[in-house]
């Protein structure tokens, strides 16, 4: 038999049917659903007089609108009310498994489905949103996805797909202290461009991917869609094993067993051929800080903004003079001069509980600087939360002067309340740095946990490893 | 859906690259539980000079006059000329939505987002791949003739220019005939209904934890 990759060996088990064309039906085991996305795919159902296919496939929560202020009774916004109450109505009147407001399960959808073990390896994972490639951390083919495909999943259990090309994204050697799945996983997109794995499945590996804790390979996964990759991918190992044991939904007794069977097949074989590999040393990654308006205009913390008069290409050329513009930064500038103004330590990239303890290890006994507007902590869940207060975390976040808040994505595309003034810079633990992401005006460098807490202690930009 | 098969269409060029769909359609539009009504918010940050919010007349709101889709000379414009990465960033379909309803019926750039690209064909927008100095072309011929336009042949897979230069472009043999027909995915995929079912029992009986 023929050498397999990862994604060939993920797909190859999930295909009901392939046309002459090579356009495939291929079956999808998890459905994550949230408000944004949902509505109208569940009217496109109910206007057809379809019913879910496999009603049991879906778990739905809200994340996207729901306030974070501590104890909160009401969303103050009437229309992103409106939204997370047509969720509601839709998992009452279909009897979903859901997670409304209130439970302590509720979070980030991408928190809480590996959370849970509503995703295991070799599944096949959507959502009707972009960061679903996080899932791939656990060995399973994960993808976002349109309104319209929303449907299409809810209605027939299945999608349209033609199979993608397979990238291998190796990355060598040991990352050195102070680096961590964030900065690999930017200077990856660095390298490759955010187009890059336009087209591609990527599967990450090399020993600095296998070194890292499944919260860190999902770090990596979630953002191969900044590097353009609808799915981004990492091998079953005993560290994904030991992550998915005795979680909710995971299988169990001797149903686990043989699962375990099944999963411990989930990686390229070692002759599998792929269409693109990029090789990446960790020993050379330094923590990483985008300066820029796409997740590929990013730098290492002891660089400078770079200088457009010395970019050949006119549409990149032109392209940074545009984001230097927006972003209010000088060419040659040091990254480590850039001021903030707010903080963010939250989102679907970084918001697990070792994010939070990355975090707070480096902010433990200090303070904010004085010139921070506002320093934001946001737990990716609600057990992420109950975790962290349970270490203490919470009291050291809170005696260094940030705000502890509620479970969601927050600020990271500010849906919700919380949000950047035109104008402000943010050290974000998030996944991009469009403008307007984090608020009309709003300037977002991307970092890692522990960048994030550096930054928000110095009140401008430090190298984490030598603070 | 609305079949696409032929387009004579007036062209309106944005020239950037890395276009996300949080530009296309801001976050805050996204909180509408319809289909319609983001036509008027279509780059919303960068077409108005207020902060746009839901609910707003944007009638009344103050244009950017800088924005080139509001340019007089573009005013009707069904086809968009854009740069590499077309769409990349957030899956919202509310993207392809917006730019529907504004009158856009084609997109043609070098390269466009994975997810962005296969929404397009679930509401009729026709994105096509041109080569990077095709473009450079058409944003050259754009610029310099007022009323410049398009006709796009999907049955003859072309692009031809006022002056009858034609250039092809790929697509999926699947895709073509979804869109020439006006085709419902859903529809299609139900002819299948047997073999998903099949595929089904057959999983049970091998991967049984995945039906918890």
């Amino acid at each position: 038999m023929a050498a397999k990759t990862l994604y060939d060996k993920l797909w190859d088990a999930h295909v009901v049917h392939t046309d002459a064309d090579g356009t495939a039906l291929l079956y999808i085991d998890r459905h994550l659903v949230h408000e944004v996305t949902s509505p109208q795919a569940f009217e496109g159902l109910r206007l057809a007089g379809r019913a879910p296919w496999r009603l049991h496939s879906m778990v739905a929560m809200p994340d996207h609108n729901t306030p974070t202020d501590p104890g909160f009774t009401t969303i103050a916004d009437p229309v992103s009310r409106v939204q997370v109450e047509t969720l509601d109505a839709n998992a009452r009147a279909l009897d979903l498994r859901y997670f409304p407001i209130g439970d302590v399960r509720r979070g980030i959808v991408h928190v809480v489905g590996p959370e849970q073990g509503a995703t295991l390896p070799g599944m096949t994972v959507v959502c009707g949103d972009s960061h679903t490639s996080t899932h791939g951390a656990l060995g399973a083919l994960a993808f976002g996805i349109g309104t319209s495909e929303v449907e299409h999943v809810m209605a027939t259990q299945c999608l349209i797909q033609k199979k993608s090309k397979a990238m291998l994204v190796r990355v060598d050697g040991q990352a050195g202290p102070g680096v961590t799945a964030k900065d690999i996983v930017l200077a990856i997109i660095g390298r490759i461009g955010t187009a890059g794995g336009t087209g591609y499945a990527l599967e990450f590996g090399g020993d600095a991917i296998r070194a890292l804790s499944m919260e860190g390979r999902m770090t990596v996964c979630n953002m191969a869609i900044e590097a353009g990759a609808r799915a981004g991918m990492v091998a079953v190992d005993d560290t994904t094993l030991e992550y998915v044991r005795g979680r909710p939904f995971a299988p169990q007794g001797e149903v686990w067993e043989q699962a375990v069977a099944a999963w411990r097949d989930l990686h390229s074989d070692a002759d599998a051929v792929f269409d693109r590999i990029v090789t990446l040393d960790a020993a050379t990654i330094k923590p990483q800080v985008t300066w820029g308006t796409s997740p590929e205009m990013v730098a290492a913390v002891d660089e400078c903004v770079p200088d457009p008069a010395r970019e050949s290409d006119p549409v990149r050329r032109e392209g940074m003079e545009r984001a230097l513009r927006y972003m209010g930064l000088q060419p040659n500038q040091p990254i480590s001069t850039i001021r903030l103004d707010r903080v963010f330590i939250g989102s679907c990239t970084n918001s697990r509980i070792e994010d939070l303890r990355a975090a707070a290890a480096v902010i433990r006994g200090r303070s904010v600087a004085a010139s921070l507007k506002q320093a934001l902590v946001v737990p990716g869940s609600g057990l992420v939360k109950q975790q962290a207060e349970a270490e203490g975390l919470d009291r050291i976040f809170t005696a260094a002067g940030f705000e502890w808040r509620e479970p969601g994505c927050s600020m990271c595309l500010a849906m919700n309340a919380d949000r950047l003034l035109p104008g402000e810079h943010c050290a974000a633990t998030s996944n991009r740095n469009f403008e307007g992401r984090q608020g009309q005006g709003g300037r977002t460098h991307l970092v890692s946990p522990a960048m994030a807490a550096a930054a928000a202690l110095a009140g401008h930009f430090v190298d984490v490893r030598s603070f | 859906m609305t079949p696409f098969i032929r387009l004579d269409g007036l062209v309106a060029p944005l020239d950037r690259a890395n276009v996300d769909t949080d530009a296309i359609i801001p976050k805050q539009f996204l909180k509408s539980i319809h289909r319609s009504g983001f036509g008027p918010n279509l780059f919303d940050e960068w077409r108005y000079l207020d902060h746009g919010e839901p609910g707003m007349d944007c009638a009344r709101r103050p244009l950017n006059p800088e924005f080139v889709l509001n340019q007089p000379r573009y005013q009707g414009a069904s086809i968009l000329l854009a740069r590499e990465n077309f769409g990349c960033g957030s899956s919202r379909e509310h993207a392809v939505w917006a730019l529907h309803e504004y009158g856009m019926r084609c997109v043609i750039a070098p390269s466009f987002a994975d997810i962005f690209f296969t929404n397009s064909f679930k509401s009729g927008l026709l994105p096509i791949r041109l080569p990077d100095a095709v473009l450079d072309r058409l944003f050259a011929a754009v610029a310099a003739t007022p009323g410049y336009r398009l006709q796009v042949d999907l049955p003859e897979q072309t692009v031809t220019t006022p002056d009858g230069s034609a250039f092809a472009f790929e697509i999926d043999p699947f895709r073509k005939e979804c869109l020439l027909n006006g085709w419902d995915d859903i529809g299609l995929t139900l002819r299948h209904a047997a073999a998903i079912r099949a595929y089904e029992t057959q999983r049970r009986q091998t991967a049984p934890w995945l039906f918890a």
